[in-house]
């Protein structure tokens, strides 16, 4: 049977980011190409989020095997600087599921980030905006830690890139 | 295309991103606090990934792949700068050389994102984004510290003069500059000196540190042209101790 574009596009919105398991790699925005050949061929394109996260190897092959248990015999994956992501490729459904996985989701900028908008992110506990940028560094490469002054709390923000 | 000139550039850049990516990369598990720990393990993460990027191109131009570059080769056959190679010693010289490394590098993937070589531009254009949280976590440090006590202000101003001629080395002309330069692939060294120059001014004028007239500071060079120190070696023998083990085994 031919795949479409559809159907493979329904495959991939399972696989998940390994490490923010509620975030599928469709809304985290690193796939940027699928295509089909006329002979069938599944041409699935990644781009990487930080270039030295280690899973992004990971995911790569969760991609492979998401598309081999669903029997599509010919595809290729392929890694590429293309169309290189940033954060405003996170969608709308992904900042949600970022939010309520208790992780501040990256705001969206306009054309460059400037580095202010790390400052008063809003907590994804209490919503409060009185909060300050203690490290632009994480657990992972994607985070930054900020503090909370209104619950007084830690918590990680995905970090605008 | 001058394909020689554009390998050149690729392994100095590349080898510079990926020996100091390891020199931070022993601080994990030693930082003077969590955040430093952290803070270092993670640009040096980042800085494996961009010699990881800029190995490939040189693989994607026929070179050996990326980890047999990485592991496989000699220190003669290396092109980092000395300030890079140098042992991590105290953290205020890992903090000043980081300090003074990510600001050059910040410049140069600026014009690289430039370039007329396409594919190098592209690598470029995607990393440099994560240069500016280096840039934002050396800034924040150095103004906190060139500002707090006398024990740290006397320990990073020694640091600072320590490293000054090493980090000039940063700027070893390529033996292709010419033809880089002319056919916009990458602008002179000197060029990227001077902006050099201005953009850590910036940041030391807002502490109490004192930098010394250039023009009186020799540079430490050779190590584009394969020219080591003493400590280049040994962290290669290191890097490579598990895969020579046994080179053919499958990871």
């Amino acid at each position: 049977m031919m795949w479409t574009k559809e159907e493979i596009l329904a495959l991939l919105a399972k696989v998940m980011d390994p490490e923010i398991p509620v975030l599928s790699l469709l809304d985290l925005g690193v796939i940027t190409d699928i295509n089909i050949t006329q002979e069938n061929q599944v041409m699935v394109r990644m781009t990487p989020t930080f270039s030295g996260c280690p899973a992004m190897e990971y995911m790569r092959r969760s991609v492979e095997e998401t598309l081999t248990e669903a029997g599509v015999q010919d595809f290729k994956v392929q890694m590429s600087f293309d169309k290189p992501w940033n954060t405003n490729k996170i969608t709308a459904n992904g900042r949600k599921a970022l939010q309520a996985f208790g992780l501040a989701p990256p705001p969206v900028y306009q054309v460059v980030p400037d580095l202010d908008i790390l400052e008063h992110i809003a907590c994804p506990y209490c919503n409060s905006t009185n909060t300050i940028l203690r490290t632009p560094f994480g657990p992972t490469l994607c985070r930054a830690m900020h503090y909370c002054n209104n619950c007084r709390q830690m918590f990680e923000q995905f970090k605008p890139l | 295309m001058n394909e020689l000139a554009i390998k050149e550039l690729l392994y100095t850049l590349a080898d510079n991103q990926l020996i100091l990516g390891h020199r931070n990369s022993e601080w994990t598990g030693i930082g003077p606090i969590l955040e430093e720990d952290i803070a270092f393990s993670s640009m040096a993460q980042d800085k494996l990934g961009h010699s990881l990027a800029f190995y490939t191109l040189l693989h994607e131009l026929g070179e050996s792949d990326p980890d047999t570059l990485a592991f496989m080769r000699n220190a003669a056959q290396f092109h980092c700068c000395h300030l890079v190679e140098l042992p991590i010693g105290e953290y205020d010289f890992s903090l000043i050389r980081h300090f003074l490394y990510d600001h050059a590098e910040a410049i140069r993937f600026e014009y690289l994102a430039q370039s007329s070589y396409e594919p190098a531009a592209k690598v470029a254009a995607k990393l440099r984004g994560e240069l500016k949280y280096h840039l934002l976590h050396a800034n924040t440090m150095v103004k906190q510290l060139g500002n707090a006590t006398a024990e740290s202000i006397s320990r990073l101003q020694q640091s600072l003069n320590y490293a000054f001629p090493y980090a000039l080395g940063m700027f070893q002309p390529s033996p292709y500059e010419a033809d880089l330069a002319s056919s916009n692939i990458f602008p002179r060294e000197s060029n990227i000196q001077a902006q050099w120059l201005e953009s850590i001014q910036k940041i030391l004028a807002q502490t109490q540190l004192q930098q010394t007239a250039v023009h009186t500071i020799s540079p430490v060079l050779g190590g584009r042209l394969g020219q080591h120190s003493e400590y280049l070696q040994p962290l290669l023998d290191e890097m490579a101790e598990v895969i020579n083990i046994d080179p053919s085994t499958e990871w």
